[in-house]
């Protein structure tokens, strides 16, 4: 029957089982052992930026919608967490020779005497936590409502996130007294009077960050794998196929589009734990469209190679930047322009086509000891 | 009475704001003119359009100096040769990108836009190279400063005026071009039937190369005028570019008359609210004003009902 | 132009009334009146440019009527979403095959059956027996048995065709409209469409566009002809065929 192999459906058993096992290895045993505390304290902030670079294998790679505003929910999940934070951290005693104490230091500065209401539900870490998740996953259901119910997509979609981004970095630089401007959030010590500044610290956060990752991918995985993954890329083959096949397309965009902010927003939160600060640097037009290319560098059609991507172009980042600044705009230049015209499908799809055959003959290689230690003989190949 | 103002200084405050928003209007249209004239011919959006316009206003600067140590007699009209010095740099770059990148991209408009973002970092490098980081000024020649007095109050910027005339005749000179000529009637029949244009004898490719190429001039101008209400920097363009796109889909994409209109409603509304409040609310609150109409209408103010 | 639908004949399958589109002033379809019966099969033709298509997309919810009504066993379409419309019953093929190309023909299918519309439900979507089999029997029907595998893109022009039709087939729509089904087939592969469309139209309402006459003959009860977005004769293919006013059009110019 020739009907058998497709009656299986895809799962994420097989290929995908071993590259979690793989990469869950890599993040959770040989980065810890092999780095030192501050190298991987900086992993775990490449880390964070895979959330986002899962979130838009989903979303662009799969669904076909361009975000170049991701990092508005990268940046209003950092900022939800670091409003916790800053309020901890801002204490009437910790906050004693301020002319107004108890309240953030940016806003004592700026002559802002009262906390501003919508700041109060951030002095519990329950509503702060809740909000990380729910703000910016109710800002994109806004955006992506507004836009995907009238049918806005492709072009004209990536360029209204990538104002919207515009807008809100303009708006927190803006309103410094109850943001804290163009410097962001800085000065984030504790965590319900647990110091995040220790090294001790530094490595639980990066674990905890790490599971976050792999349940995330998990849940990537499993919207792939399921038909909501075909649809994704149905829609973006044939939209109107899909709409005349009964789908309310619009809903589904919605989703995705959700989804991907909710991941960006948890790798924001994330962020501002391990690094200790957020700014606006995080939000606009530049990182967000950065946070594209470590989707484009790891392929954007494989979940595992976005989380890659992330972690290599981040080190690569800081390693250039770090010895030669003026060069690296031309790197970053020169992988934009070649992902896209000459490997559309990032590192794995190099992998997929060069790597992947490979692999047969290398087991086989590998294997001939084993084959003489067996009992019965391997016929001839 | 309006806050602290009598109706008289409100009225001529509203009016020197909006002769202030001329130049912001005239960058605009220039910039919008290009992105518009690439966008509808070929659904590229070219994010690299700002570093054209910033490759203009160098050009525009390198012309000044060069004119001040070498050639002094010409300076009061240096400024002609440097925008058509500024126009020849940006068409002949853009020119050589279609070539090299964007031809290979048409079917995947969104990747054009990644590509083209590149291109952009590439070139701000190259200029923070050669001019150094620091922003540069163009110095005027003496008879585009200082402003015309219209009432007791109300005072008009000569730069503004000059760069405005300009912006209309260059706006005439593309609708002609676009609505009048040979080559547009190839443009615009390239837009709506490519196949077919190519079938009937029209080089397609040199069309869409030339059209580009004409983009990126128009911004290179574009370049110049900018010269007058900003210094330029390896940075500048960017600033610009979402400003830009947003004034092309508020317009709605391929209507000339709708890309000018936009670009007037969004740079008077950004200059005369710049004057009652702070810069950066003035702009939050444009952006955030066309981004909300855009949802509600995201064809633009001007556009065709069309069978799809 | 306004009826009411309680003076509305309701025993009609499909009935369009006074149908109007206006695209910039020009009248695609104007003032359009006709009548589908249960289990007819109903051809349009008309020169190009007659507004056949459109006359589909306004059915099928893709362009909206500038006036006019449109019921479907009494629900008025004209204001419903097309996924709403699709689970109304109707279903639609377009003129260039309009399958997923980077999906199997087994997925192309399953995505059409009737479960599992919503975000959730596609979640919780699973691949069951019931799936399976029905994917299967369509697939025979579309002579894809053999290809269930088989990456859409690979596919012949005409074999893309039969799919389509196939993730028509397995929404269950009470009524089929097929946008030119036979439009750049081969000799061989026309003949076969035949055959499937003739097995089709024995459990389905049918509205077919289409330009070769030969096989209009062969399946239509009854023809419309569209010039210039009305009607310009209906009636059986013999009796369209001798209308003075259809001569006239399609041989006058």
């Amino acid at each position: 029957m020739s009907s058998t192999t497709s009656a299986a459906p895809r799962t994420f058993f097989g290929k995908d089982a071993i590259a979690f096992i793989v990469l869950a290895a890599l993040i959770l045993v040989v980065f810890p052992v092999a780095l030192d505390i501050f190298r991987l304290n900086l992993v775990g902030k490449y880390l964070t930026y895979a959330f986002v670079a899962v979130g838009l294998v989903l979303c662009w790679g799969f669904g076909g919608i361009l975000s170049l505003g991701q990092g508005i929910f990268f940046g209003l999940g950092g900022y939800c967490m670091a409003m916790f934070l800053k309020l901890e951290a801002s204490s009437p005693e910790n906050t004693a020779i301020q002319s107004t104490p108890g309240i953030p230091d940016f806003m004592d500065w700026n002559q802002v005497t009262e906390l501003p209401w919508w700041w109060v539900p951030f002095n519990s870490f329950p509503l702060a936590l809740i909000a990380i998740l729910l703000v910016p996953t109710a800002f994109a259901y806004v955006i992506g409502a507004a836009m995907f119910k009238r049918r806005v997509g492709g072009v004209y979609f990536a360029i209204i996130t990538q104002a919207v981004a515009a807008i809100l970095t303009i708006l927190i630089v803006g309103q410094q007294g109850y943001t804290g401007g163009i410097n962001g959030m800085t000065d984030l010590r504790t965590l319900l009077g647990w110091d995040i500044r220790t090294d001790s610290a530094k490595l639980i956060l990066y674990f905890v960050n790490a599971v976050l990752l792999l349940g995330v991918i998990l849940i990537a995985l499993f919207v792939k794998s399921s038909k909501f993954g075909r649809l994704l890329i149905a829609m973006r083959d044939k939209e109107d196929r899909v709409r005349f096949s009964g789908y309310d397309v619009a809903n589904f965009k919605i989703f995705v589009f959700c989804l991907a902010a909710a991941f960006s927003a948890i790798g924001g939160a994330m962020f501002a734990l391990q690094v200790g600060f957020m700014s606006p640097s995080f939000v606009g037009i530049v990182p967000s469209i950065e946070m594209v290319i470590f989707c484009a560098v790891g392929g954007r059609l494989s979940i595992f190679g976005a989380v890659y991507g992330a972690l290599l172009v981040n080190y690569a980042k800081t390693t250039f930047s770090e010895s030669f600044p003026e060069l690296w705009l031309f790197a970053m230049g020169g992988l934009f322009i070649a992902v896209v015209m000459a490997f559309p499908n990032g590192l794995a799809g190099i992998w997929k086509s060069h790597v992947e055959p490979l692999l047969p003959r290398l087991m086989k290689r590998l294997r001939p000891p084993a084959i003489v230690s067996a009992p019965t003989k391997a016929p001839a190949e | 009475m309006i806050g602290d103002y009598t109706y008289d200084q409100f009225f001529s405050i509203l009016a020197m704001q909006g002769f202030a928003g001329l130049v912001l209007f005239s960058v605009f249209v220039l910039m919008a003119l290009g992105l518009a004239i690439i966008f509808g011919q070929m659904g590229v959006i070219n994010m690299a359009h700002g570093e054209f316009m910033i490759l203009g206003a160098y050009v525009t600067w390198g012309t000044g100096l060069f004119v001040t140590n070498f050639a002094p007699a010409l300076f009061p009209i240096y400024f002609f040769v440097a925008m058509a010095l500024a126009f020849c740099a940006s068409f002949t770059l853009g020119v050589f990108v279609e070539w090299a990148m964007i031809r290979h991209l048409y079917k995947r408009p969104l990747d054009t836009l990644l590509a083209t973002w590149g291109l952009s970092l590439i070139l701000q490098q190259t200029y923070r190279s050669v001019f150094g980081a620091r922003e540069v000024g163009v110095t005027l020649p003496d008879w585009m400063m200082g402003s015309l007095p219209l009432t007791d109050i109300i005072e008009v910027p000569i730069n503004g005026l000059f760069v405005m005339a300009l912006t209309t005749l260059i706006a005439i000179a593309v609708a002609l071009l676009m609505y009048k000529s040979r080559w547009g009637k190839q443009v615009r029949a390239v837009t709506q039937n490519r196949i077919m244009a190519g079938a009937v004898g029209i080089n397609t490719k040199m069309v869409d190369r030339m059209t580009f190429g004409l983009g990126c001039g128009i911004a290179g101008v574009a370049g110049s005028a900018f010269t007058m209400i900003g210094s330029t920097g390896p940075t500048a363009g960017q600033l610009y570019i979402v400003d830009t796109f947003l004034v092309v889909v508020f317009g709605g994409a391929g209507s000339l008359i709708g890309t000018i209109a936009s670009a007037f409603a969004i740079s008077q509304a950004q200059s005369t609210m710049e004057f009652f409040l702070s810069g950066s609310m003035a702009k939050v609150l444009t952006l955030l004003t066309v981004v909300g109409i855009l949802m509600l209408r995201p064809q633009g103010l001007f556009t065709l009902k069309i069978r799809r | 132009m306004t009826f009411d639908t309680e003076t509305a004949p309701k025993d009609f399958l499909l009935a369009v009334e006074g149908l109007t589109v206006s695209f910039d002033g020009f009248k695609a379809v104007n003032d359009l009146s006709f009548y589908v019966d249960e289990n007819e099969i109903r051809v349009i033709i008309g020169p190009n440019g007659a507004g056949k298509t459109t006359v589909l997309d306004l059915i099928c919810g893709r362009t909206r009527a500038t006036s006019g009504s449109i019921r479907f066993r009494g629900k008025e379409l004209t204001t419903m979403k097309e996924h709403q419309i699709v689970h109304a019953g109707v279903g639609r093929k377009f003129q260039n095959p309009s399958i997923y190309e980077d999906l199997t023909v087994f997925e192309n299918l399953e995505l059409s059956f009737p479960r599992g519309k919503t975000v959730w439900g596609s979640l919780a979507f699973r691949r069951d027996r019931e799936v399976i089999d029905r994917v299967e029997e369509i697939a025979e029907m579309i002579f894809l048995k053999d290809h269930l595998d088989t990456e859409a893109a690979i596919l012949s022009h005409g074999q893309k065709q039969w799919l389509e039709i196939g993730m028509l087939l397995i929404q269950k729509p009470d009524l089929l409209m097929l946008d030119e089904p036979v439009a750049g087939m081969s000799v061989a592969e026309r003949v076969k469409t035949a055959e499937l469309l003739n097995t089709i139209i024995k459990q389905h309402s049918v509205i077919v566009i289409e330009h070769d006459m030969k096989f209009v003959e062969d399946i239509a009860h009854r023809v419309t002809v569209l010039h210039q977005g009305k009607v310009l004769s209906e009636g059986s293919m013999d009796h369209v065929q001798h209308d003075p006013k259809v001569v006239e059009v399609y041989l006058g110019h």
